[in-house]
């Protein structure tokens, strides 16, 4: 059977920001196969040029409304190593902690909100309440721990208080992270249940090679600052980062395309799955095992599975985290901060992959220039080479019109794509 | 549940049809709808759902309610939102975004709008124009104010335009919540904040983290900004400080030139 369609899909439904598919397929022969991004652009690298470095945080976050901590976070090391300032282990374990906690939180929004509903082929999560009131009950309860978790680290769950550059305005009474550790331990059956969830759907078959890009783990599974690593052996130094993204733009698209060396490249929880599968903690390598997620794998919709991998991941390392916290005495939340002139990089992975923010300052800590790289519009493009791939299977298998538009939406999906903020 | 079946006591309560919509923002205030995680399932059942992008496929362009998130900053947006409100019995403005402008408006304080693209586009043609909040293109019926919005009020806001209550804001400033809420001034602790002059209602959601308030929330009824620039001044911040702060979400647009030319 020879495939005709012709697939327009205009603002994608459950994605953050506004994206459209379209797939021409005439006689079994892809004519077009385009992911557009159509978002309005923000311009925050212009916005922030002659402001004072202290505000870059604060307006930073509000960037994405999903990943505001790591945001966040990757601005003020971008400040911090600007400035030479080196954070306190009691600092770091905090950021650390309320990254997981954002990841964790980020996840689950995905996993069960956003793509759970195709699987189960319904519209949203809504009809769930009724007829499965159990997996929204679990939903909803590891999306509030998370939530709770970053409130009482963070100050709050979006666009968060507490973090700034030097450490923290404020930290968590001891009490709260005892009963965070007691919360987080009685998580682990839902995430097991997670992964039962998970195991009762098909994933589809689709292969398309790619590289992906991610920071490298040298004694652990990395979150916050380091090495750049890619599957195809680029490895770069941290303020390298231009040399990693590569960004130029695309004629059909507000948000930058990235290229390394191929046409495209991933990032996100399958790329550094893939890129630091040793440093899993040991019950999250058995949940990748489980689904046959081993690196290198190719298969964009194991993205979804690789989420899951380190929502097991994360909750079993803030277990130790919290540990550590909870035998050390509190020092002072906040070191000094002296603003230099220069250049100051920081790269954090947040839920759907590496991002980078960079500051050019003068003597008195006034921004000159800005640059932030985001995960989605390092992804874009690979979306955009696996639609056309995934319409170029699908016609010589034969599948209907509805059945491709449903895999392309998936596949988009699977990447959990942070559209406002690619375009920023 | 059907529709009949909710009640207020005793008295049935319709679900109106509501719909939410985003233009230039970043969607964080829809997210903190689904933050609401403990009281979600009952806030959902307040209203029948017809068009929420972010979560839910079915979409349908018959609603009573609408509820935009984001700024104004291309052409495109503006029959948008004249269609939104067009529809709409009652247009809700969620978050500063929609209210002033948000933080996207900062691009405003720069004349040359090509220098702005050039910043992150290079020769790219791009489109793009000053920032506007919603009341500057139609007519706006509530306001949900601040970045992000605050779930308790967000629920509070939609309980009472559910039940037909009225919708009342504070008048007095972020301060008063601060004081309740027995926190040390952050100015004592050498922190700059707007709680003085900033409309309160988020129960001093930052000062009680101990950062100081930027004034998301827009002008409190009698912001006396000349004042505060006083009290700035006396404990040590720059004028900077203070305007870099005053403008960040475009509530205190007004209060901008004023203090430019003191």
């Amino acid at each position: 059977m020879k495939v005709t369609c012709n697939i327009n899909v205009h603002h994608l439904t459950r994605v953050e920001g506004h994206g459209n598919i379209r797939i021409v397929i005439k006689n079994g022969q892809v004519e077009e196969a385009s992911w557009d991004v159509v978002e309005t652009p923000r311009f925050f690298e212009a916005l922030l040029v002659g402001k004072l470095w202290e505000n870059a945080p604060y307006i930073c976050g509000r960037i994405c409304g999903i990943c505001s901590i790591g945001h966040t976070l990757a601005s003020i090391r971008a400040i911090e190593n600007g400035f030479g300032i080196v954070p306190t282990g009691q600092t770091s374990a905090l950021r650390l902690l309320l990254k997981h906690m954002e990841t964790l939180q980020s996840h689950i929004l995905h996993l069960y909100f956003l793509a759970a509903p195709d699987f189960l082929r319904i519209g949203s999560v809504l009809p769930l309440i009724e007829t499965h009131p159990d997996i929204v009950q679990r939903a909803t309860r590891l999306k509030l721990l998370a939530n709770d978790a970053c409130d009482v680290i963070g100050g709050r769950r979006l666009h968060p208080t507490r973090p700034v550059v030097g450490g923290f305005t404020m930290l968590p009474e001891k009490s709260q992270l005892a009963l965070l550790k007691s919360r987080i331990e009685a998580a682990v059956p839902d995430l097991v249940k997670t992964a039962q969830l998970f195991h009762g759907f098909s994933l589809p078959d689709f292969v398309r090679e790619t590289e992906f890009v991610s920071l490298q783990g040298k004694d652990n599974y990395p979150f916050i600052g380091g090495d750049l690593v890619s599957s195809d052996g680029v490895l770069r130094a941290e303020e390298e980062y231009l040399r990693m993204t590569n960004e130029f733009v695309v004629g059909h698209s507000t948000s930058k395309w990235s290229r390394l060396s191929r046409h495209s490249f991933a990032a996100g929880a399958l790329a550094r799955v893939n890129n630091n599968f040793a440093f899993l903690h040991p019950r999250a390598r058995e949940i990748a095992e489980s689904f046959s997620l081993r690196p290198v794998n190719h298969n964009p919709f194991m993205n979804n599975i690789a989420q899951l991998v380190e929502c097991v991941h994360v909750v079993f390392d803030s277990i130790s985290l919290l540990d550590k916290l909870l035998a050390m005495d509190w020092q002072e939340p906040r070191q000094q901060v002296r603003p230099k002139a220069g250049l100051g990089v920081g790269a954090v992975e947040v839920p759907r992959g590496i991002l980078y923010h960079a500051y050019e300052f003068d003597d008195s800590g006034r921004i000159t220039r800005a640059d932030c790289v985001i995960p989605t519009s390092q992804n874009n493009a690979n979306i955009h080479y696996d639609i056309a791939e995934l319409a170029r299977q699908s016609a010589s298998q034969g599948k209907s019109d509805s059945e491709i538009q449903l895999l392309a939406e998936m596949l988009v999906r699977a990447y959990d794509p942070c559209i406002s903020c690619s375009v920023h | 549940m059907t529709a009949s079946e909710k009640t207020y006591l005793g008295v049935p309560v319709r679900k109106p049809r509501a719909a939410f919509f985003s233009l230039t923002s970043c969607e964080g205030c829809q997210l903190q709808l689904l933050n609401n995680e403990a009281t979600l399932l009952d806030f959902l059942s307040l209203l029948t759902i017809v068009n929420f992008r972010e979560a839910v496929s079915e979409r349908s362009e018959n609603y009573e309610i609408a509820f935009v998130e984001g700024s104004i900053s291309r052409a495109d947006e503006i029959p948008r939102l004249k269609s939104i409100r067009a529809q709409a019995q009652t247009l809700v403005a969620m978050g500063s975004c929609a209210c002033f402008g948000g933080v996207n408006q900062l691009k405003n304080r720069f004349s040359d709008l090509d220098w702005v693209k050039k910043q992150v586009y290079g020769d790219h043609p791009i489109e793009t124009q000053d920032v506007l909040p919603l009341s500057a293109i139609v007519k706006v019926d509530l306001n949900i104010y601040g970045c992000p919005i605050k779930k308790e009020e967000v629920e509070k806001v939609i309980t009472n335009l559910v039940l037909g209550k009225s919708i009342d804001y504070p008048q007095y400033p972020v301060c008063m919540e601060c004081k309740a809420n027995q926190n040390v001034c952050l100015f004592d602790l050498g922190e700059p904040c707007l709680g003085p002059i900033t409309r309160a209602g988020c129960d001093s959601w930052c000062p009680s983290n101990r950062l100081g308030c930027w004034g998301c929330r827009g002008p409190a009824e009698t912001a006396n900004v000349r004042q505060l620039k006083q009290i700035m001044r006396e404990h040590g911040f720059s004028d900077e400080q203070m305007l870099d702060r005053l403008e960040c979400f475009g509530g205190f647009s007004k209060f901008i030139n004023e203090l430019k030319n003191q």
